[in-house]
């Protein structure tokens, strides 16, 4: 699937919920299915500094595709990582560059982009597409 | 037996001052409890501000003009209104500047031409960033050495280390919050600047979670430093003062260089205006300033007393609510403690809670509360923190602690 199959389908997904509690509940359920990362990898160099919960993201190249791991000490913001990663882990780079990031105003998580949020959505975003940057520029 | 103190305070007419306290969030009433990081602003001072723009909106001191003189009047009762209030000797002790840590910054800059490699400096372990970094900063510019006093696992500061291994006659200068921001615990300073006196050393005392709570007396208290902000006495953001006693004020060097802290100027030399001119470069917030004075004003009109006793029973009857909830942990359990409540729940990470609640139109801040040391001290991520005002009611907590019971539920 493309990414933007898949943003579709998380939009499709979160279309069903009708309040915020719905939301949140799903949320937290994804935080909890997330594709951990080792523990090598929870590294201070990892982390994404937002200024409330830490976040860990780390890539590994798997052939021509990004796969992402992550984890968070808050819950609800590993259930934002896990919808990043469905999203963009198991793509190429050049396509996680390419991508944009409108599926999230469209599940209603929009207060969540503003750069004054604590949980780091914004930087985590930037995070997951420097490491594409950097692996493209790796592939040529 | 004590009659009911609440009765001494009149809640719902003090509620139809705080126009914000009437509008929605998320579509839930707001309840607001992030009384400690700034207060609401009553009608009152929002009137005082929409008038100085309104009637006499002028820069002030130097204008022969009405309109400058009429400002410059409001503004200089406002520096006398701040006077009283802190009891200070002087008005021209009364320092305007932007708020606290710019009052902090003021003394520490000041110290650095006063210090000297070897000399010590004391800081109390439960002080906000902007209480321990320009420390940080005047020690490594004068090779000073910063020294710190420890706090119990109740969040009390121990003060027989104080005593028996910091302070010496090498201590120039101690700090210490009145009252901590993350714990609520109301330090012993007159105790902190007696013994600091004892060895010729300054004390600065960060009064910026006290004034909302208790009326420091200056003189009273012998202060030496006493910085607060407006924000927290029910006025604007970027306003406090510092109160600094005269002859340490004369000592300190003027921290900025601009317009109005002069006496003469020539590219040869330039001689610096009196107190308290000298640190006040620059067009101040005049609005700020007298708005401050309005703010302290409607405070004192309902009484600190009032106030004290009437927060007092909001703290006890948040605690014991939150106490019942079960694996919550309060910290900070001082005897003596304003009324802020630190607390978590279980495992549940701080900002988990605080984003719940916020969709229940509970407004608590979460966080290190800009006092890592505190948390580094527990070993916790940070904590949840409900801070309460005189316009709060036990209707609110209780609203608060069904948010809290709901978050718990859907969280663990």
């Amino acid at each position: 699937m493309t990414i933007k199959e898949i943003q579709a389908d998380i939009v499709d997904e979160f279309s069903m919920f009708e309040d915020w509690m719905q939301r949140y509940e799903y949320m937290i359920e994804l935080g909890k299915s997330l594709p951990i990362i080792q523990e090598q990898y929870k590294t201070d160099d990892n982390i994404i500094k937002g200024c409330q919960s830490k976040v860990w993201v780390h890539a590994d190249l798997e052939v021509d595709k990004l796969v992402f791991t992550a984890d968070s000490d808050a819950i609800i913001t590993k259930g934002i990582i896990a919808i990043l990663i469905r999203a963009f882990s198991n793509q190429k780079p050049q396509d996680i560059i390419d991508a944009d990031t409108n599926f999230i105003d469209e599940i209603g998580l929009k207060e969540h982009l503003s750069p004054t949020r604590a949980n780091g959505l914004v930087s985590m975003i930037k995070q997951i597409k420097l490491y594409a940057i950097a692996y493209q520029t790796q592939l040529g | 037996m004590q009659p009911s103190r609440s009765i001494m305070i009149n809640v719902t007419n003090i509620r139809k001052d705080f126009p914000i306290l009437n509008r929605e969030v998320n579509g839930k009433p707001l309840v607001y409890f992030d009384n400690a990081a700034t207060s609401q602003t009553p009608q009152q001072v929002i009137d005082v501000i929409v008038d100085y723009y309104s009637n006499y909106n002028a820069n002030i001191h130097r204008g022969v003009h009405a309109l400058s003189q009429e400002a410059t009047d409001k503004y200089e009762q406002a520096r006398q209104t701040i006077q009283r209030h802190f009891n200070a000797a002087k008005a021209h002790e009364i320092i305007f500047t932007s708020g606290t840590t710019h009052g902090i910054n003021l003394v520490a800059n000041g110290f650095s031409s006063l210090l000297k490699k070897g000399d010590e400096v004391i800081v109390s372990a439960m002080e906000h960033h902007s209480n321990i970094v320009p420390w940080q900063m005047l020690c490594e510019r004068t090779g000073a050495i910063l020294k710190v006093i420890p706090m119990s696992l109740e969040g009390e500061l121990l003060m027989d280390v104080y005593h028996n291994d910091l302070l010496s006659e090498k201590t120039k200068i101690v700090f210490c919050n009145h009252v901590s921001n993350a714990l609520g615990t109301v330090n012993p300073i007159k105790e902190i600047i007696d013994a600091a006196h004892k060895v010729g050393a300054a004390v600065l005392i960060d009064g910026a979670q006290a004034a909302p709570h208790i009326i420091a007396d200056v003189q009273a208290l012998d202060m030496d430093f006493y910085v607060v902000s407006a924000h927290k006495i029910c006025g604007p953001t970027g306003e406090g003062v510092l109160y600094g006693k005269e002859e340490w004020l004369n000592k300190l060097p003027p921290y900025q260089g601009g317009g109005e802290m002069i006496a003469e100027v020539s590219f040869e030399k330039t001689t610096y205006a009196d107190l308290p001119h000298k640190f006040e470069a620059g067009t101040p917030n005049i609005c700020g300033g007298i708005a401050m004075a309005a703010g302290i004003n409607y405070m004192n009109a309902i009484g600190f007393d009032n106030i004290a006793s009437y927060e007092h029973e909001l703290l006890e009857y948040a605690t014991a609510q939150l106490l019942a909830i079960e694996g919550l942990k309060i910290y900070g359990t001082a005897k003596e403690k304003t009324a802020v409540i630190s607390f978590n729940i279980g495992e549940i990470h701080p900002y988990d809670i605080g984003s719940i609640l916020d969709k229940l139109g509970v407004a608590v801040r979460t966080g290190h509360h800009c006092a890592q040391p505190i948390m580094d001290f527990f070993k916790i991520p940070g904590t949840v923190r409900a801070s309460f005002s005189f316009y709060n009611t036990k209707e609110e907590i209780d609203v608060m602690i069904a948010a809290l019971q709901r978050a718990k539920a859907m969280l663990e």
